[in-house]
Order: structure tokens, then sequence, then C-alpha cells
């Protein structure tokens, strides 16, 4: 028995000096470890064995012995297949892709949301609104009586059922009072029209979007206070605010609303006339007659109202300087505006 | 508008204030200040002088060699004006002086050595007359700085005229002067009057007002024997300064007292015009206006006539024929007001805007009426001592405006401001603007003034407006409101349409576009779209865009059309309105709308078709957490495809339509392209219930999936109802049925479908999978779709 062992031992080691791959180091591990290998052929040798329990260990470390060299074998032969592999690997050239064309978001899309999320943030509702209204909502409701200047300020579209397309967000306000009652915190973007010719500056289809707080004791003070925080997140910085009287039916007091000119600091440049100020908004306290329209007790609740323009606020924020290139459903401009 | 700080200061004294700063205030105060100007600072060294000797220049026709006595010295000055004589006095530019910024020295002109220049109003920029050298009255010594006797020196600003629209009392020199006396806390000075008292026991100027509801007052005075020509150098100074030309001295005077104080004054010549009616002519007639053209007069237009001969357009224009001449010695002078819409409605029928029909839209005072009567009659009698009035002041005095009282205490002030206004400082505030102020204890009794109470101030919050902005806002202390914190409410359209955005933009790499709420006819036409005639815009700019659009898909198939040279593949999107008809109360039906285009010219119109249908089952699954069912649909436009046409549902509503082009349209797109596009009612998407997300516990025990081919028409095949059919028939262990594989050759086709089935409980057996699968194969067996060997 000593002396087979000793030979598989040494016929072992030859073969597995010859071992050049996995599969034979497979073949081999059945030849010697496998149901009919040699193994078992010496186990099958122990009846005719005399003193079994010697010849068992030698058996037992003969097999330990073989299991250790495979295993050992096989990992170098694995760890050598791999390396094989890796060097056959093909060599990949990442410049060579092109990288799938990205979505855009139209650039209204992107300055409505950023402002959504400031007012948003500030516990603001935010509103949808026709576009489409009626003489009501548009004017009558706003403290614009028929006649008064106010409605030949703003060249409307007339339909021919006697509605009309919205001039300004305002024309929301009223169903929003009506909708939601006081306390209320809204703002509502919309697309307005004036019917008006069109030229780098001018479009008659344009975005405003309309904000009004209304609560018990809502003050001036306030509305410096929101108009100057909401300006300071909405342009990054701490904008310096400055109100004037200005003249809109819908607000009583009325106010024209500066911020300083970021270009020269307030200094004084083109962009801003020279004044160092930059005309951003109307605003003003909601008139009583418009509170008392949309149902609001004008004894209790005070509010305040700002019209914001979205499509002039997009310009100054992308450096957009023909305002038609918003409608134009050109790709080669609106696909610039892929982040969010 | 035009303002001259001299002539404010003729009410307010601001001596020892900075002007200019004042001007710049006055926008955070009360209107809006677009320019400031100063006159007059360019120009030194300019003195009167006469010129002692003209002589000829030796070869120029033009230029005449001069002597001129500037009281100290007598200097050799040459000159080209033609009005030039011996005797004459004039303005002596001496050389290191300054005209209008031009320095001045001593020069050779034409061989001759000039020691100055002698200047023409122009060139001193005090009127646009450059046709000779400015004559200087005689009774002004020799050596006398030109700007120590004429209002050359002043600062003029402008006011933007959209922003004293509610403000009629600012359109004069004594309203803006009013204004500087409050910001300044200084006396505002009375102008100096002529009473007209004394003239009421003369005969009455016949005025009748026939057209009452068109008229607030409508007064009259005559005067004669004026024999001054020209308006005295400082009032046209002022009147060239502020905008407007110097004519004749009557006609100067009236625009002077409109200036002033605001009210539009009429000169009748008295030859012409000797009596007065205000009426309508219910017949279209033609008249011409002082400005020599001829207007077309309507019926709704407030005439001023003399017994029935139009004499002028009320509050616009008066006529060519009854205008003031050199030769006008007797004059009826107007002073009316009239209603401001009419007026306003006339300027715009006539395409005629004034600087009295502007006064006049903003809702004048009447009061005005005699006050600028009273003060025009006190500067005519100043200049021109002959002058007589011959009648008593006439005065149809035929509509009023109610004096407006208003009551309000201090709390209402703070809860408006949010700051301590001290009661004195709001006092203080309306008494300067000229409201009458009774204060008790904490409550305000205010009556408004005449001139504020025509519209603009009527109710307590008019009143707010005038404390804070004299009080400045600037000096506002900023507090944040005290309002309750609630939650954020967004309105669920607005919701879903940005989650629609995002899915488009993030998963499916489209580009959102805008465009208008009308249709384009001219680009409908070019696609070889026949435009919707749906809701008509009356006053469109175009008869092309007359046209609310229906539906969303022709203009962006335009622009698919307009943008091919940007890539070969790309796929736009717009969410925006239409107009489907109108509701039953007449209102427009407006929808609000998603519609979709994708364009290649390199992949197929299916595979675009069939990636509009991944969109929109995602846009159906993610909103709703629903699926979404094509069905096979008529075409409900011309521009769709009579074959592939789609209807949209979710649980049997239909929210919108998946379609391709019709050929012809799509040949006018691109000969050779595919595109295919869809239209979703986002209105409905967020108006359909969201399902719920039901939680399911997944199964502990290993499934069996089992795929059967089948012979099947793939065009005609309706996966929706097979697997709601298969779901239906096999029981509960089928949990799933997905197409594996389509198998499509020459006249024969066949579909592999993937039945997966579970037990929650144990694993199935072969034999209960085989169970359903007979029930599975027998229904589809009677649907005429059989296995495939």
């Amino acid at each position: 028995m000593k002396d087979r062992i000793e030979a598989l031992t040494a016929s072992f080691g030859a073969s597995l000096a010859e071992v050049a791959d996995l599969d034979a180091l497979e073949a081999l591990r059945v030849e010697y470890l496998g149901k009919r290998g040699h193994l078992t052929e010496l186990m099958k040798g122990l009846r005719d064995v005399a003193d079994k329990k010697a010849a068992g260990q030698l058996i037992n470390s003969f097999k330990v012995d073989v299991e250790a060299k495979i295993a050992e074998r096989e990992t170098a032969l694995y760890e050598e297949a791999i390396n094989a592999q890796i060097r056959r690997a093909k060599k990949y050239n990442p410049t060579l892709t092109f990288p799938r064309e990205m979505g855009s978001y139209h650039p209204i899309t992107l300055a409505t949301r950023e402002v959504e999320a400031i007012f948003e943030s500030m516990g603001f509702t935010i509103e949808n609104y026709a576009e489409i209204v009626g003489d009501y909502e548009c004017f009558e409701a706003l403290n614009i009586p028929k006649h008064h200047p106010a409605r030949d300020m703003q060249d409307t579209y007339y339909l021919e059922n006697g509605q009309l397309l919205k001039t300004h967000t305002s024309a929301a306000q009223n169903a929003i009072m009506k909708k939601y009652g006081a306390p209320l915190r809204a703002i509502f973007p919309g697309r307005c029209f004036r019917n008006e010719s069109t030229d780098a500056c001018h479009e008659n289809t344009f975005f405003q979007m309309e904000g009004m707080m209304i609560d018990e004791n809502i003050s001036i003070s306030n509305l410096i206070y929101f108009m100057k925080t909401m300006l300071s997140e909405v342009f990054n910085r701490d904008v310096k605010v400055r109100l004037r009287p200005g003249f809109f039916p819908f607000v009583e007091p009325g106010f024209e609303l500066d911020i300083n000119c970021e270009i020269c600091g307030g200094d004084g440049c083109p962009s801003c006339k020279n004044s160092g100020w930059l005309e951003l908004c109307p605003c003003g306290m909601i008139h009583p007659n418009v509170l008392r329209e949309g149902g609001i007790d004008t004894e209790k609740y005070t509010g305040f109202a700002f019209g914001l323009g979205l499509t002039r606020l997009a310009m100054m924020r992308y450096g957009i300087k023909d305002i038609r290139d918003f409608n134009s459903g050109s790709l080669k401009a609106l696909s610039q505006f892929k982040s969010i | 508008m035009l303002l001259s700080m001299n002539w404010i200061s003729d009410f307010v004294d601001l001596s020892g204030l900075d002007r200019k700063a004042l001007i710049r205030n006055f926008t955070l105060s009360t209107a809006e200040v677009e320019d400031i100007i100063e006159k007059g600072s360019d120009t030194y060294g300019v003195v009167v002088a006469r010129i002692i000797s003209v002589e000829n220049h030796p070869s120029s026709k033009k230029l005449h060699l001069l002597k001129v006595d500037t009281g100290a010295d007598v200097l050799d000055i040459v000159c080209g004006a033609p009005n030039v004589r011996e005797g004459m006095k004039v303005a002596l530019a001496t050389a290191g002086g300054s005209v209008a910024g031009h320095p001045i020295s001593v020069a050779t002109v034409a061989g001759f050595t000039s020691y100055g220049m002698c200047c023409s109003e122009a060139e001193l920029g005090i009127s646009d007359d450059n046709s000779g050298i400015w004559e200087i009255a005689d009774d002004i010594p020799l050596g006398t700085d030109i700007k120590s006797v004429y209002d050359i020196d002043d600062i003029i600003f402008e006011v933007d005229n959209k922003s004293l629209t509610n403000r009629p009392d600012l359109w004069s020199h004594y309203g803006m002067a009013r204004e500087f006396a409050t910001i300044t806390g200084r006396e505002l000075k009375s102008p100096a009057l002529h009473s007209v008292a004394p003239y009421d026991s003369l005969p009455e100027v016949e005025v009748k007002v026939k057209a009452t509801e068109l008229v607030w007052r409508y007064s009259a005075i005559k005067v004669e024997n004026i024999t001054r020509r020209t308006s005295p150098v400082n009032m046209r100074i002022r009147l060239y300064y502020c905008g407007s030309r110097a004519i004749n001295f009557l006609a100067d005077l009236t625009n002077y007292v409109m200036m002033e104080l605001g009210q539009p004054m009429h000169a009748f010549d008295m030859r012409k015009v000797d009596k007065i009616e205000v009426q309508t002519f219910d017949k279209e007639f033609n008249f011409t206006t002082l400005d020599g053209v001829e207007r077309l007069i309507d019926d709704r237009m407030l005439m001023i006539t003399s017994g029935d001969e139009p004499v002028a357009v009320a509050g616009v224009m008066g006529g060519d024929a009854s205008k003031i001449d050199d030769d006008t010695t007797s004059l009826l002078l107007e002073s009316a007001t009239f209603d401001g819409v009419s007026v306003r409605k006339t300027t715009t029928r006539l395409g005629l805007r004034t600087d009295a029909s502007m006064r006049y839209e903003k809702m004048l005072d009447p009061e005005l009426c005699r006050l600028a009567t009273e003060r025009l009659l006190e500067i005519l009698l100043r200049l021109d001592g002959g002058a007589r009035v011959i009648s008593s002041f006439t005065d149809a005095y035929v509509n009023r405006y109610p004096t407006i009282t208003l009551d309000f205490d201090k709390r209402y002030v703070d809860r408006y401001t949010g700051i301590n206004i001290p009661n004195e400082t709001i006092v203080k505030t309306l008494t300067g603007l000229g409201f009458g102020v009774k204060l008790e204890g904490d409550s305000f009794t205010v009556t408004v003034p005449s001139w504020r109470a025509t519209k603009d101030v009527t109710i307590k919050a008019d009143i707010i407006e005038e404390i804070t902005r004299i009080y400045g806002y600037d000096n506002f202390d900023v507090f944040t409101s005290e309002s309750a914190l609630l939650p954020v409410r967004k309105e669920t359209l607005k919701s879903e349409e940005d989650r629609i955005k995002d899915i488009l933009v993030k998963s499916y790499r489209l580009h959102e576009v805008h465009s208008y709420i009308w249709s384009d006819a001219q680009k409908d036409k070019e696609l070889g779209i026949e435009t919707e005639r749906g809701m008509r815009i009356i006053n469109a700019q175009t008869p092309d865009h007359q046209y609310i659009r229906t539906t969303m898909i022709p203009t962006l198939l335009s622009f698919a059309k307009e943008n091919k040279t940007y890539a070969d593949t790309y796929g736009i999107f717009e969410i925006g309105h239409t107009v489907n008809g109108v509701r039953e109360n007449g209102l427009c039906l407006e929808k609000s709308k998603l519609g979709t285009v994708l364009y290649s010219k390199t992949e197929s119109e299916e595979s675009l078709f069939m990636q509009c249908r991944d969109i929109v089952a995602e846009i159906v699954s993610d909103i709703l957490h629903s699926t979404a069912v094509f069905e096979s649909a008529e075409c409900e436009y011309g521009f769709m495809h009579p074959t592939n046409t789609f209807a949209i549902l979710v649980d049997g509503v239909r929210i919108g339509t998946l379609s391709v082009p019709h050929p012809t349209v799509l040949a006018n797109i691109d000969k050779k392209c595919a595109v295919a596009f869809f239209e979703l009612e986002t209105e409905l998407l967020a108006a359909r219930e969201i399902k719920k997300i039901r939680y399911s516990e997944p199964s502990r025990f290993p499934g069996m999936d089992i795929d059967l081919t089948f012979n099947a028409d793939i065009s005609a095949v309706n996966l929706f109802a097979l697997e709601s059919l298969a779901m239906s028939v096999a029981g509960e262990y089928l949990t799933a049925v997905r197409v594996k594989d389509i198998y499509t050759a020459e006249g024969v086709s066949a579909l592999t479908l993937r039945f997966s089935f579970v037990s929650t409980e144990r694993t199935l057996t072969r034999g209960e999978v085989q169970e359903s699968v007979d029930k599975i194969l027998g229904a589809f067996a009677a649907e005429g779709l059989t296995l495939k060997n």
C-alpha cells in the first residue's frame, strides 16, 4: 500500500506539473479524487491490508495533499486566466461616444419654478388660472370701470363672444379671493396678452406672476419686507428696494418698486438710465373695492399685491436680448435651458 | 411734461435747498422724474451792448464789421446776421465767455479780428429763432450781464406723463409747487389774481350749454382794446423751456396760464365769435382746426359754436377761422371744464392730442375756471394797460362735484402703514396738500380739496397714500407680518403639469416650447392644414391670427418643420390652452392640453409612434397609477392619418389622441422624415381620481413562467383585451401576461406571450398551472387564437 501511494504521489506530481489550464486540472482532480479515481481505488485496497489504521492514515494524508495541491494550482491557474482575460480585453475609448442629447425646459418654466420655490418656502399657495377671461375679472373686479384710462393703457384682444385674452395676471385676483377667502397667501403665474406690435422688446404674449397676501393687519411695512426678501432670493444678493408712488386702479396706495442696479451697483449706468435703480414690479395695498368685490371684509383685512414680469425676469436672468425668442419654437435657442 | 424750477419758485421759496436733489427725490414722493436739464449754466460772459457803427465787409456779402459799445469798451466785432443796424442793443458774448457751451475767444474772421459774438436767441438756447441776432430792449443799461435781467438760468425737469394719469392737479407749475411746498415744509404762495367781481354789473356773454351731460362748467369773459403783440422775454423763455413755442402775446398768455394753473383756456377773436353754444351735432361735417387741418367731426364730438357756426372742438383745439390773428384786439376768453371721457374719445377718433385735451382727460377741477380767468386778466392787464374788460364773468356751472369728507382714525393709519406716524405729521402733510383737517383725539375728519376730488381721492385708503408718500417709503421701518403659518396648497393641475414636464424632459429628452394661443393660418397653409375656424379674436393684428387654436398639434408640426436643421431626431412639446367651442352660458370652453410631436430623419414612423405610446403610458401610470388604453378612432382633424389615429382612454374616459400625420402633411414637413404625435387634455388627467397604491406582499414561493406562441394577426390583435381575457379565465395564480416575442414573416405572424403563475401559499404543481393554461387556451381559441405548433 505504501508503495502504491508513493508511486501515485510521484505520478500526481508529474501530472500536476504538466497541467496548463483549469480544464486539465479538473481532469486531474477527477483522475485522483473522482468517484472512480485513484483514491477510491486505494480505499478499496484497504480490505486487503492488515494494518488498516496505518494504511488509512497514509491514504488520508495523500488525499489531503492532493486536494491542497489541486486547490493551490486552481487558484494560480484562475488568477492566470483572469489576467489573461484582462490582457485580452478590448480597450475602450470614452471620447468616441456621443452623449445622448438632453431634453430642455422652456426658460419661462425655469424662471417660474425658481420664483415659485421661493414663495412656496414662504408659505404661498401656487395657483393656476385661465387665459381667457371676462371683462369683469380683468377690469371691473379690479376697480377699473368702463371708460377708465387704464383700459386704454392696455390694448386688449377681444373675442367674438365678448370675452377677452387676459391682459394681466391680476385678472385672477378676484377668483382666488373667492376661492380661498382670507387669510390668503397666493401666487399665480400666467400667460398674458396685449394687442401690440412685436419687436425685440415687445411681445403680444408674455408671462407675469401675480402675488397676493391678505390677512389682518397686513401693512405697507410688511409689503416692503416681503418684496425685499423675495427679490433678494430671486437675485441671490441682498437687494435694496425702493418704493415710489405708482398709479394702478386696483391698489391704493400703489407703488412702482425699483431695485438697486446690479450692473453699476447704484452709481448709474446705461442699463438703469443713470438712476442707479431698475424699475422691476408694480405693487401696492389691495384697493378696498377689489377686496370687497372678492368677498373679503375690508374692515378686518388688508393685503398687498404685486406683479412680477416673468418674461422680463427670464430675459435678465439668462441674458436673452430678443423677447421674440421665447415663442419662436427654435430649438437652437430653447434647447440650451437644460437644467432645473 | 417739462417743468421750470424758476416758475415753481414763483410759488414756493426753495432758496438754500439743493434743487436738483429735491427734483430727484420728487420721484419717491410724487411722480417719476425722467430727466433733469440745467439751462444757462454753460452760458456766461454775455453782456448788453450797442452797435455804434456798421460797415460792410469788403469781400463778403454776408459779413458786417461792427463797432460795439459794451459800456466799458468799444469792440470790433465781425457779424453775419442780416438784421444788424446802428443803435441796436444786442447780447454780446465777450472773449473768455461761453454761449450754450461754445467758448468765445478773440478770433480772426475773414481777415478781420473779432473780439466777441453777437448772439441770436437760438444761439443762447432761449428760442428756436435763428433768423438774426437778438434785439435787446433799449432800457437795459450797457454792460449788464444778460443773465441778470433774463431768466436764462433755470433747471428744467421732465416728469413721466404716465405717472400723472391720476393727478389732474399736477399738470401745472402751481400744482407741482404745492407738492414741493409740502415736501420741504415751506409755504405755498397764491398766484396774483385780478378779481372779476367788479365786472358783475357788465352785460353777460351769451353762453348756452346744450350738451349738459358733457360739460361741468363753461365760463367766458370779453376783453377789448388789446394792443400788445409780443410776450415779455421771460415769459417766452419759460414757455420755450417747457416745450411750447411763442406765437403771439394772446396765444402765449393762454398757454402760460394753462402751464401755470393747469386750466386750458381758449381765446376767440371777438370779431368772429361773440356768443357761445356748447353742443353736439347729429350729422357729420368737416371742420378746419387752427393747425390748418380739415377734420371730420362726428355726432359724438362736443363742439363750441357761435350761433350755429362751429368754432372749436371742445377741449381739443380751436377753429382756424376764429383764431387769434396778429391784428386781434378784442377777444372772448373761454375757461371751461369738459367731460374727460368725452374729450379722450374725441381725441382718439380725431387722432389729435393736444396739451389741453391731455389735461381734460385727467378730469380737471371745475373750480379752476374762475381762478384761471382771474390769473389771465392779472397778467394781461399788467402787461397791456389799455386792455378793457367789457363783460361780466359769465359762468354756466352746469354740473358740480360733491364735496368729499372722509373720517378715519390713527389706528386705521397704523394698521395700513405698520409703523407709527405721529398725528402732527399727518395733520401737517394733509394741510400742506390742501386738505381740510380736523383732529379730535385720534379721530380725523378730512375734507378733500376740489382739485383732488374729481376722481383721485375718494376713499380713506387714498388718504393713506398722501400721508405715506410724503412721509417717505425710505423712512419706513420694515417688519415681517404676524400671519399664522398655514400649509401651502398647490393647485392640482399645476402640479400635474409640472410632473408631466419632468417626465418629458428627463425621461424622454424632449424640448419644451411655447407658441401663441391663436392658430397661424399662414403656417397651417404651408403644411396643408386647414385652420379650424374656432373662437375668433375681433381685433387680431392680422386675419391670419384671428382664430384661437382648438388643438396644440398644428403649431408643433410647424415647429418640427422649422427645426429640421437642428438635429436628425428630436421631440418637442407644449402645454398650452385651446378653446373648443363655447359652454351653455356662452363662455369659452377653454382647455389645457399637452401636445407632443416627435420628428426623425433616421427612425421609422412606427418607432416614433410607439415612443409616443410609451410616453402616454408612462404619464398615465405616473400620475394616475393607471393604465392607458389605445383604441382605433376616427380622425378629429384632417391633418391626422386615417389609418393610425387612436383614442387614448383611461378607465373608459377619453383623455387624448395618438396619431401620425396625414401623408400630405408629412410631405409638407419634409420629404424624408417620420413624425408622430399625441395630445392629452391635462385637466382630465388632473381631474381623474388617482388610484391608491395597494401593497401586496411578494410570494415566498417560486413562481412558474409559461411561454406560449400563438398564430395571430399582429396588426389586429389587442393585447389589452387578451391580457384581461387571460386574467379573467385563468384563476388566482396568473399574475402577469407579457409579450415575449413577436414574429412576422411573409404572410404569417406569431405572438409569444409569457404567462407568470405564482401562489402566496405554496409551490404550485405542474398540474395546477396546466389547469390554468388550459383555460387560457380555451378562451383564446374562442377568440381565434390557436397555439402554433
